[in-house]
This record gives structure tokens, sequence and C-alpha cells, in this order.
């Protein structure tokens, strides 16, 4: 058992936060927060030459993965950072579904330039009637000889306006509910049969609803045999978004200490009172409990399969689910007039944290999901 | 990073369980899992036990007798014992008076009291609280005066648990009254059996007289039972507060009372079926098994954290806000699975009453409101969230 990542991890770790330190102030960001894209073609290249593009990216290829803690340390700096850029939906999700889908071809042309920054793919998974039910696909794909064709619609996908390449999951045998005839589909995002409706969502970053009517696909992997690899990926993607939370929180928690500090009200800081004193404690015992399963839910992800991994990422999701909404609301609170201004950081954060609540699951999702699998586990 | 155990970890604790399980007594074991009070021989016999294996100070350094296990193996024995429902160990010894002596005692203070802590020879308790002097507990009044060789120490403590059956008591004790409050503190060791010293129990909200009043009047203590220097004590009562709750998350007690809480929830039904099928109640215990999911592990990186730096940090203090909320919670799932059933309470305030239900629920009510003294006792929660506002927050 040890808790200390090794000196290299360290050296990763510091230098990922260095970056975002002197890259990614709150001015920069905003610029890039309110361009069009809406993200930064510059600040992803350097995020390539970092190698943060590559972890999930399998030696063959060029990459580190499994790189379990050196993930964990850049998704909790990006969380503090609030990133805007897609590095969880490319990086880590749709890299992971290459990687565990792909042929060796597939992945050799596909994960090379995405670890480059030359290339952005993301999942498009979800759809409206699924609410955060991954098995649930509707979406369908018909053959044509050698050629594939996707029909369907997917709902909030993130980053979708940025992407070259949507990986989109599609059914091609079986009804609906049923993990088993799921397939996945590398979409071109400009290519025929393809419509965006782009918006921005509440804590800033661009997503798309995707219709898409008999559009070209290439299909990854086997055919119907896509959902163990969905189910890996988006359970990557969950440990990520853990940690990527505690970044945020821990952001959080240090604006609402600088804050209260600072805010002089009946002629002492604000901070002086044991009101705003418990509160701030109760908010740091949320950030430790979230960072403890943040490790869980890293390590789990990474080394088991199946009933314990989904058992441990929602127990995960719930104790971070449960600090974001504590700790955003609490934060706001504590800033008083300024906590509900767009004009300072804790504002953001918490739009920020209210967002990764809701990512993959809100906390009422995973915990049925928890008792689901407690239930399975006890029963055998 | 690592979250599992190294296999030498591992196989000490196959070593530990099925020494637990080869000499646990039938009897003490079953009055722990079912929530019954376990009695003063069932403790002591434990320690014994124990003892004669080598194990009796599992927090002590080798030198003092103790087994020199580090935090992890303390933790794995923990985890064992509590699963296995043993009697807890007495904190008052082992935890508290016992690193005390070994850190600020003399050597004959060394060799005359520890010994006697592993053995189970000597019940310690613990004389703190005052009526007057709670979470501000530097304004203590219990005086000690220096006459001839002796302190003649004068004064009431409260709260002094489990004080019917000790031998010894440490106590904080005032030797300069015209200082600032905590500078004039000392640290004394007190034979129960000394003239002067009463004890009056105090029943309790469950029925139970597990605290009582010390009195002092005219007690002679010779000055050789004070620890450390005069007027230091306070130093070594802040010491001791930590160390006493580095163990206070009691993660593994809590597993163990989780796993009740889901058998007792599995045989209460509700429409005919267990009331652990019903959504609502699943999602009341598990919103309480993530909690100690996590506690869990914060409990290993603080322990991990102290491996390197020595003393407990006041991340102490988290565990033990976060522990004690965790056993509450746990206990009042339990009384409200047994339902109605939990009303004819076996221990109740007058007297026992025979059993109108399954046994297990007779004691759930009890159990409830005796543990609402967690978050009380060891330093409030609300004065450990002055300590994280203070120490970890810069507040």
């Amino acid at each position: 058992m040890r808790f200390s990542p090794t000196p290299e991890q360290q050296q990763l770790g510091d230098m990922v936060q260095r970056f975002f330190a002197e890259q990614y102030r709150f001015e920069a960001r905003r610029k890039i927060l309110d361009s069009r894209e809406g993200w930064s073609k510059e600040i992803w290249s350097k995020l390539a030459e970092l190698g943060l593009l590559s972890l999930q990216v399998p030696e063959q290829q060029g990459g580190i993965a499994p790189a379990v803690v050196e993930t964990l340390l850049t998704a909790t700096a990006t969380g503090m950072a609030m990133l805007l850029e897609p590095w969880v939906s490319s990086a880590i999700i749709a890299t992971v579904l290459i990687r565990e889908l792909g042929s060796a071809q597939q992945r050799e042309e596909m994960l090379a330039p995405m670890a480059a920054g030359e290339r952005i793919a993301v999942p498009a998974h979800f759809e409206r009637a699924a609410r955060y039910d991954l098995r649930h696909v509707a979406t369908s794909a018909r053959r044509h000889g050698s050629a594939w064709q996707v029909t369907g619609r997917k709902s909030v996908v993130l980053h979708a306006p940025a992407a070259d390449l949507l990986l989109v999951s599609a059914r091609t045998s079986d009804p609906a509910d049923q993990t088993a005839g799921i397939s996945l589909f590398a979409v071109p995002r400009e290519g025929p049969g393809v419509a965006l409706s782009r918006y921005r969502t509440l804590d800033g970053m661009y997503a798309a609803d995707v219709d898409l009517v008999d559009a070209p696909g290439t299909l990854i992997g086997a055919e119907g045999t896509a959902f163990a690899a969905i189910a890996t990926a988006f359970d990557q993607g969950l440990a990520v978004r853990c940690a990527e939370a505690v970044g945020a929180l821990q952001a959080t928690l240090d604006a609402t200490v600088e804050y209260t500090k600072t805010r002089q009200q009946f002629g002492v800081p604000i901070a002086s009172f044991q009101a705003l004193q418990h509160r701030m404690a109760d908010m740091l015992i949320h950030v430790e409990q979230a960072r403890s399963m943040s490790y869980l839910a890293a390590m789990r992800a990474a080394e088991s399969s199946g009933r314990d991994r989904r058992r441990a990422l929602a127990a995960a999701k719930v104790v971070v689910g449960n600090a974001c909404r504590f700790v955003g609301q609490q934060a706001v609170q504590l800033h008083g007039g300024m906590g509900v201004t767009d004009e300072i950081a804790v504002s953001h954060l918490f739009r920020r944290l209210t967002a990764l609540e809701m990512a993959l699951g809100d906390t009422a999702h995973h915990l049925e999901q928890f008792v689901a699998a407690s239930a399975e586990a006890e029963g055998t | 990073m690592d979250l599992n155990f190294t296999s030498d970890e591992l196989a000490f604790r196959d070593e530990v369980r099925s020494f637990i399980e080869a000499n646990i007594p039938a009897e003490t074991r079953h009055k722990v899992l079912e929530g019954l009070e376990v009695s003063r021989d069932d403790t002591i016999r434990w320690q014994q036990i124990l003892h004669r294996r080598g194990w009796g100070g599992p927090n002590w350094p080798k030198e003092f007798g103790g087994t020199g296990w580090d935090a992890v193996r303390q933790y794995i024995f923990e985890e064992e014992s509590a699963a296995a429902g043993t009697p807890r160990l007495l904190p008052f010894g082992l935890k508290m008076v016992g690193p005390v002596i070994m850190r600020f005692g003399n050597a004959a203070q060394q060799k005359r009291f520890l010994p006697r802590i592993l053995s189970g020879e000597d019940w310690w308790a613990q004389g703190y609280s005052e009526p007057g002097a709670g979470s501000d507990l530097a304004s203590l009044k219990t005086r000690a005066e220096r006459k001839d060789g002796h302190y003649v120490v004068n004064g009431q403590k409260t709260w002094i648990t489990l004080a019917q059956h000790a031998n010894w008591i440490f106590c904080l004790v005032r030797t300069d009254p015209a200082v600032k409050k905590q500078a004039g503190i000392s640290f004394l060791l007190i034979d129960m059996k000394s003239p002067g010293v009463t004890v009056r129990p105090i029943t309790l909200l469950d029925g139970s007289q597990e605290v009582n009043e010390v009195w002092f009047e005219d007690v002679q203590v010779p000055v050789g039972n004070l620890v450390g220097d005069e007027n230091g004590g306070w130093t070594y009562a802040k010491f001791l507060l930590g160390h006493e709750r580095t163990n206070i998350a009691g993660v593994g007690v809590s597993k163990r009372e989780l796993a009740r809480l889901k058998r007792i929830a599995s045989e209460e039904r509700k429409d005919g079926k267990p009331l652990m099928a019903d959504p609502g109640f699943a999602a009341q215990v598990a919103q309480v098994e993530v909690e100690l999911m996590a506690l869990e592990i914060t409990n290993l990186r603080v322990l991990a954290a102290e491996a390197e730096r020595r003393a407990p940090g006041p991340e102490a203090s988290l565990l033990k806000i976060k522990g004690t909320e965790i056993q509450q919670s746990i206990s009042e799932l339990m009384m409200h699975a047994a339902g109605p059933r939990a009303l004819p309470s076996r221990r109740g305030a007058t007297g026992d009453v025979p059993s109108f239900g399954p046994a297990y629920a007779a004691p759930l009510a009890a159990t409830y409101l005796n543990l609402r003294k967690t978050s009380i006792y060891g330093g409030s929660n609300e004065i450990q969230k002055n300590i994280i506002a203070q120490t970890i927050l810069g507040l």
C-alpha cells in the first residue's frame, strides 16, 4: 500500500500544474471560453507536446498506457484549471475505445494522429431516452456490401463541434436494452448524413446533438461486440471525471478560504466567524473524502473488471457527486453577492462542479448502480 | 500508488485472523457481535490472551514490550479484531497513558506501569473533564498542592468511562492557579484505592452506567507519580489527544456493524419482501456504505502520512468527525430496520425487559442512544471543526 507517486510521476504532475498555472490563468481561460470555438488549438498542441494526449495510448503506438497515476494527476490538474479542451473526450474515452476495439491497423492509423494532437475523436454514445444508461442504444447501422451506414440521434455529445471523428455506437442486431448487438463506428463529423445542432452546456463547453441519416461509417473492431469496450472506456472516463472533480473541488475550497480571509465585514475578516469556519471544515471533509474515492476509482478502473469495477466506480461517483454539490453551493454562498456574478472564478467553478456532478451519471443514478452491484455481489 | 496490501501484509492478516479465530472465547464474541454488554472479565481475559501471544501492545514499540508493528499492521490487526468480534482493547492504558509514560515518563514509571498495562493487571481511567471544563478543558479546577513529598488533590472529575472497573486514573490537575490557564496544569497518576477517592456512577440515556463522577478529597499522591515536569501537563494532554484520535475513525467496527445492519434488514419484511430490497431503504444503507469506503481510504492515507511524519496531524480531526457520523448513522438505520420491534428495549432505564421480538432487535435502541456520545467525546465534533479551520485551513 502506497499513496505517494514515484518521483517521475510527481515530476509529470508538477509539470502539468505549472503549465496550467502559467498558461491557463482565469483571464487567459476566459479568452478561450469567449472565442467562437470555445477551445484553443494552441493549448491542444501544447498538451500533445507535453505527452498528455498519449497517456492512454498503448506502447506500440508510442504511448504509455495504462499510466494510472499519471492520468490521475493530470486529470486533477485539468480540474483545477477548468480545462475547456476535449482532453477527457478524445485523449481518454475515445482513445480507450479505439485501443480496446480497433484492429492493429486501426489503432496505428487513428491513435498516432490523436496523440500528436492532429486529430480529435469524441464518443457519440448517449441518446435522449437513455438518460445515463450505457446499454440503451437505439441508433442503428446497416451494411451495404462492405460499407456501413448509421442512422439515429445522439444527445449532448460533448465537444462534438471540435471533433474530426465521432465514435458512434449503433445496433447491428438485437432489440434495445441488450448489451449484445452493439457496434462502434468512426463517422467523420463533416461527412455526408451528419448534422450537428451546436450549443454550449451550463459550464460553457461546446456540445451538440448529432443527427445521423445513412451516414457512412467505418466499423471499429468486430460487429456486435462493442459493449464491453464501451463500458471499459466510460468507466475509465468516470474515474478521470472523479479526479478532475477533485481538482475543481480543491480550487473551489482554496478560493473560498482566500475570499473569506480578505472580505471584511463588521470590521473583521468574515473568516473569523465560526459559522463560516465550520462550513469550510465541512467542505474540506467533502474534498478529502472525494480525493480518497478518486484514488479508488483510478485503481479499480485499471485493475478490475465487471462487477467489482462497477461497484467501486459507482461508489466513487456518489461520494464525488455529493462533494461537488455541497462544496459548489457553499462556495457560492460564502462568496455572498460576488458568488453569483460571472466575474470571478467561483461561479465558473460552481458551474463546472454542477456539470461534473451530472457527467456520466448523477448521484442518484450511481447510488442505484451501487445498490444493484452490491446486491449482485452479495447474492453470489 | 497502490491501494493493495503487500504479500507480507496479507500473510500477516491471515496469521492474525487464524489466531483470533482459534482463541476468542465464544461467549465474548457472541456479546460483541450482537451488541450486548461486554463485561470487565471479557475485556481483561482477551487482553491476557493477546499478551500471552506477545500481542498485548499492538500499538507499542518493542522496547516497551509492544509488537513494534508499523501503522499498516496495527491497522490490519484492528480491522481483523473488529471483524471477528473481539472486545475493544482498553484505550485508556494502551493508547492514552501508555504512550504518554513512554514519551514523557521517567524510567521508574515506565518499569512500574507499562508491563501492568500489557498484562491486564491495571485498568486505567482517564480523568480529564470536569463539570466546568468540557470543551474548554484547560479551565479545569481540580487542585494539586505539593506538601511533604506528596500532592494533595481536591476536586471533581466527570464523564470517567468505566471508572468503576479501574484501579488507576491519570488526571490533569491544576498545580499553579496564578499563571495562564494552560501553563499551570500537571499530569498525575493516581491510585484509585487512595483514601479520599469516591466513584459515583452516572446513569445514561440508554440505562447503562458506563461513565462516572470521581471525587477527590484531600487525596495524597506521591510526587513520584507526576509525569514529566510540573506545569507541563498541557503539552502531554495534547500529545495524548492526538493519539486518541488516530483510531477513532472506527472503520473496522463500522464495517462489522454495517454487515449486521444488512443482515437485520434482510430478515425484516416489508410488503412480504426483505426490507433490504426496498429501494428507499437500500439507498439509505448505500449512502452510508460509500461514505465508509471513502473513510477507509482516507484513514489509510492519514496512516501513510503519519508513517512519514511520526505524530498524528490535524487530519485526525477529519477521521473523528466522519467516523462518528458513520457509526451513528449505522446504529440509527439498524434501529429503524427493526421498526416497532426496536421499541421493547433490552437495556431500558427500568431494568431488563424480556424480548418481544427477534433477539437481534432488543439491543438496537440502546445502541442507538448510547452512540450519541461519540460525536461529543474525545473533543466534540464542533471542536474538531475548529481544529480543521485553524490548523488545516489557516482561518
